[in-house]
């Protein structure tokens, strides 16, 4: 299989991250839409690894974006566990302090 | 048609399409082909359902699939390592943590079985076709692409060399690590409960200038 | 591209390795601190105290090395990295192209020798101070922690070998001055909570303006210079491979000095606007004339903090930047650094002299001489050594005076009006005696640090005015001597003040009491140092008056600072047009510069700057002096009566020339008032606009539905339903939902890989 091919899964793996972000009413599922979008670009890294020659620096990327996703996974509990004592729900569309 | 009708509909597409995908992969590219579809058709399935269903704690089990998938999808890239780590860390811990977060917070009773598909995210999907159209069609074929590929290499001695090898990675290696038990101790720190900050102290400081 | 690798000297790997551990020994302090510092003894301080201790013994020793290395060939510069010393930030394994990989190391030549020593000594003694100072204070291991960790951002910016790094660190030293100058606002016994709060929040929003002046400098001159460097490769000017961008220190000087050779010695002009955003920073960070609001808010930190960052490090950090960038300047920036520069020594000064809070006058005092320095470095290369000749001295003098300055606010139980103090002489003589030695220091007395630097500043700016005749040099010259004079007129106003006289407060007087220990000891050793810094390594033995062959001249020197850069043929192309081209005498570079300096030296002698330097400075010391006497000691003229002479013009000044008042009413009212205006235009026009059109439309609608109902009213009904989508649409852009907002990046991104893919 060729380079577009993976490339097609990663571009609709990402999409489809960022569908789960915007349309369910869960922030849990912000956080599931993230980790589809970080392993989308993990995907595209391996890919552009692999057929470019092989190498160290792809597989770097991607060793660092599970970390980061591991890290982030963390904090972000911590922050919907926050939020949700702040709001009393988890609803994304409720902490709109932003708005102020 | 009911909720239970739309449910059962979609499952069945969406076994088809993988169903179809893999014979497809299979005409086209033999083994390798059906191994690649199958994998695809596990993360974006995984994916699809982690959207459509109403369960939190159901999405988040589908949401394994995806990780699955992607972690063959590496191995069919060659890196078994990275395929690993993947299952490793997503599966192990990112999903057990997620798994924690549907624990600690109330199920949301009116959320509804159907994602809200708005206008916004027609017009999304609509751009991302139009992307992997031009992608796939165009952008391709102009990007470098090694004329031989290279025997993939199945050693994690050499990761584990450039991680500690000091012209390498080490200092981002380090970071990394450093990262981590921030991040973790931060974890604690925002998710603790808070107590009303400085009840009950008695003032004695004078040191102010 | 000529090669320069003969003019670095190597240093052997342990000595890479001791000053790799300078900047370390603070970091591991302050995590230690941050974690444990609480449950240790003493809460942590003698740890960190101690810590700082071997650094200062560290960088004094590797002073002395460096010290050695100069004095033998010139040139003395070590960059690590030549010498197998670094690490290779984003690192590639397959290094096709330079431009993602960014390798990293440390750079010791004179000027960041001198500054390194300087950053080590004061920073052990301000901790020593502290221990004393700040006892009983209810974050004492905090603050001791934020010390620590700017401590290591200010060691790492003097070490660090490209402006990346620099960089870096220069904004965790601006992260540091705001949670150290916010100290008291997280001590809710404090009184000043509200005080300390707006003032950390002022000076970080006030030097982000410049840091991000310095930010677009670097990017231009990472992006700019290759771009103009390869198309002059291409057009044969320049004889070299093409090259991609750098942080690197050395190579943008001597890529830069490559560009300005080729154009024939004129900058071009993208060199100029970058260099003018590089002075940016200089202006945020040392407190330039538009810039300067923040540093006298900021005395709201504690007493130490002011002494450590905002008098000797941090402060000296964006005059450091504009030594380490002085090649990049061309002759149009470094007039405007001049101007700046001296505007602002006489501005602040004239603001110093109508303070009444002590370390209000020290703060304005800090303000005045960095316009010194900046403006000295605006007066073209002798400049530059006078300019980081005076960041070194005033180190010494201005933080000892800060922590005097505390020393007499502890003993006063926190009092810090001047009026309220007098006669403090007897119950503070050591308090008393520094501040004294480090007043006639600053002052310029003879024989004493400051005298040194600060005839040396006067001396380049005349010399700057009689070869290059612009209007930056000519304000330097104006302004540097009337701000010394007012210098010495406002220090000898806060010693009349403080120490002489009656004591006017019983309170404040009752109290009043010498300092422990370990706070003495502290201000004596700067004092010392303020005085004997004179004689230690400024001047020369044999010759006390002289200029040449003294330890900082032979170790920072403009003819060597900078390897394989001449300046005589790019930033002072315009000063010493005549200089004869000195290639032609063949031999070393620095034979070479030596050739064009001797000219220039020539010049100067003719003129002999120095004799009529030497004379102004005295004659303006001796007037300040004389001021102060009659006014605050003798009490001849009484102050009351000389300010109600100088009428609105003393109103002025003593408001500080209504500076806050105006970025108030400018600056933030206007950021309100826009809001305002847009808010009025969203809720007036453009809700107003939808509603009186559908409501036109409507009323036509009703009266001509009877003429052709279907015609208009559809067309009303379109106009109206598109203006109420228009607004709705303007509308949802304001929602707060996190979900909405994601989808809005996302859409931008496809728009923008859109056009991509179709252009």
């Amino acid at each position: 299989m060729g380079l577009s091919a993976y490339l097609t899964v990663s571009i609709l793996l990402f999409t489809l991250g960022v569908i789960c972000i915007i349309s369910r009413r869960n922030v849990l599922y912000v956080l599931m839409g993230i980790e589809m979008i970080l392993n989308a670009s993990s995907i595209n890294f391996a890919a552009f690894n692999r057929f470019n020659g092989g190498g160290l620096e792809g597989r770097m990327f991607v060793i660092f974006i599970i970390i980061l996703a591991a890290a982030e996974a963390a904090v972000a509990l911590a922050i919907v566990l926050n939020v949700f004592h702040l709001f009393h729900s988890v609803k994304p569309s409720e902490a709109d302090l932003l708005r102020e | 048609m009911s909720n239970t009708h739309l449910q059962r509909a979609f499952y069945t597409l969406l076994a088809l399409a993988t169903l179809a995908a893999m014979a497809r992969g299979l005409a086209v590219a033999g083994a390798q082909g059906l191994l690649f579809h199958g994998f695809a058709a596990l993360t974006l399935g995984g994916a699809a359902m982690c959207i459509w269903e109403r369960s939190v704690v159901r999405s988040a089990f589908s949401l394994m699939a995806t990780f699955v998938g992607v972690a063959g999808l590496f191995l069919l890239l060659g890196n078994d390592f990275l395929a690993m780590a993947q299952i490793l860390i997503y599966v192990g811990g990112v999903l057990a943590l997620l798994l924690f977060g549907v624990m600690l917070t109330p199920p949301d009773l009116d959320e509804r079985s159907l994602p809200r598909i708005g206008g916004a995210t027609a017009l999304l999907g609509a751009g991302v076709a139009f992307i992997i159209s031009k992608v796939v069609g165009v952008g391709v074929r102009t990007w470098a692409v090694a004329p031989k590929l290279p025997e993939p290499t199945t050693r994690a001695r050499d990761i584990g060399m450039a991680f500690l090898h000091p012209e390498q990675y080490v200092v981002a290696f380090e970071l990394a690590a450093f990262l981590l038990t921030v991040a973790l101790v931060a974890a604690v720190y925002i998710a603790r409960r808070r107590r009303v900050d400085f009840q009950g102290e008695t003032a004695s400081s004078e040191g102010q200038a | 591209m000529p090669d320069t690798s003969h003019l670095f000297t190597s240093l052997p790997t342990w000595q890479w390795q001791l000053l790799l551990a300078v900047p370390l020994i603070p970091l591991v302090g302050y995590v230690i601190q941050i974690f444990w510092g609480k449950h240790l003894p003493r809460q942590g301080d003698w740890l960190l105290t101690a810590g700082m201790g071997v650094v200062m013994c560290i960088t004094v020793y590797m002073f002395f090395i460096a010290r050695g290395h100069s004095s033998g060939e010139g040139y003395f510069i070590a960059e690590s990295l030549r010498d197998g010393f670094g690490w290779d930030w984003l690192h590639r394994a397959r290094p096709q192209a330079e431009g993602l990989s960014l390798p990293t190391g440390l750079m010791y030549d004179g000027l960041g020798a001198a500054m390194l020593a300087v950053v080590g000594v004061v920073s052990f003694f301000v901790h020593l101070f502290s221990t004393g100072y700040m006892k009983g204070d209810r974050r004492y291991h905090i603050f001791f922690a934020n010390i620590s960790l700017f401590t290591f951002a200010m060691l790492g910016l003097v070490l660090s070998d490209n402006i990346l790094f620099l960089f870096i660190f220069w904004e965790l030293m601006g992260l540091m001055s705001y949670l150290l100058i916010g100290h008291f606002s997280q001590d809710p016994t404090s009184h000043r909570i509200r005080q300390a709060a707006a003032a950390c929040k002022k000076a970080f929003m006030t030097t982000r303006v410049g840091d991000t002046c310095l930010l677009f400098g670097m990017a231009m001159f990472y992006f700019l210079l290759p771009e103009h460097f390869n198309e002059l490769v291409e057009q044969g000017k320049i004889h070299a491979d093409k090259i991609g961008g750098t942080f690197n220190f050395t190579l943008l000087w001597q890529r830069a000095s490559m560009v300005v050779e080729a154009n024939g010695g004129a900058y071009p002009i993208w060199m100029t606007t970058a260099g003018l955003f590089i002075f940016g920073g200089t202006v945020g960070k040392s407190a330039q004339f538009p810039l300067h609001i923040w540093l006298p808010d900021a005395m709201e930190g504690p007493t130490p903090v002011s002494a450590m960052i905002h008098a000797a490090t941090m402060v000296a950090a964006g005059v450091f930047l504009l030594g380490r960038t002085f090649p990049l300047m061309s002759p149009t920036v470094l007039a405007v650094v001049a101007a700046v520069g001296g505007f602002t020594a006489l501005f602040a000064a004239t603001i110093g002299c109508t303070v009444f809070d002590i370390k209000g006058v020290l703060a304005y005092s800090t303000i005045s001489q960095l316009g010194f320095m900046v403006a000295s470095i605006g007066c073209g290369a002798l400049g530059l050594v006078a300019g980081l000749f005076h960041m070194v001295t005033h180190a010494f003098f201005k933080s000892c005076l800060f922590l005097s300055a505390g020393s007499v606010i502890h003993g006063c139980h926190h009092e810090q009006d001047m009026r309220k103090m007098g006669g403090l002489r007897k119950k503070m003589p050591i308090t008393f005696a520094c501040m004294l030695i480090c007043s006639l220091s600053i002052s310029g007395m003879p024989l004493f640090a400051g005298f040194y630097s600060k005839d040396r500043i006067i001396a380049a700016a005349f010399g700057g005015l009689s070869l290059n005749f612009n209007g930056g040099t000519f304000a330097a010259t104006v302004f540097l001597p009337l701000a010394a004079c007012l210098t010495t007129f406002y220090m000898f106003r806060l010693i009349f003040m403080t120490f002489f006289g009656e004591p006017r407060d019983h309170h404040v007087d009752e109290h009043a009491h010498e300092s422990p220990w370990n706070m003495t000891v502290a201000i004596s050793v700067l004092a010392t140092l303020g005085l004997f810094g004179g004689y230690f390594w400024l001047m020369h033995p044999t010759s006390p008056l002289g200029a040449h062959g003294t330890w900082f001249t032979e170790m920072v020197d403009w003819r060597t600072m900078y390897p394989g850069v001449d300046l005589t043929r790019t930033n002072l192309a315009g000063m010493a047009a005549s200089v004869p081209h000195a290639a032609a005498h063949g031999g070393s570079a620095l034979h070479e510069a030596g050739a064009a300096a001797e000219h220039l030296a020539h010049f100067y002698h003719g003129f002999n700057p120095h004799v009529t330097a030497m004379i102004a400075s005295l004659a303006v010391l001796l007037i300040g002096i004389a001021l102060a006497v009659q006014m605050y000691l003798r009490r001849k003229w009484n102050p009351a009566k000389v300010t109600g002479a100088l009428g609105e013009g003393y109103v002025w000044v003593a408001n500080k020339y209504y500076i806050d008042e105006a970025v108030q009413a400018t600056v933030i009212r206007g950021t309100i008032g826009l809001a305002a205006i847009q808010r009025w235009i969203d809720e007036n026009i453009v809700d107003g606009l939808v509603l009186t059109v559908g409501r036109i439309g409507k009323a036509l609608g009703f009266f001509s539905a009877w003429f052709d109902k279907h015609v208009v009213d559809g067309l009303v009904n379109l106009v109206g339903g598109l203006t109420q989508a228009f607004g709705s649409i303007a509308r949802l852009f304001q929602s707060g939902r996190i979900q909405q907002y994601v989808s809005f990046a996302v859409a931008g991104g496809i728009l923008v890989a859109a056009f991509h893919l179709l252009t």
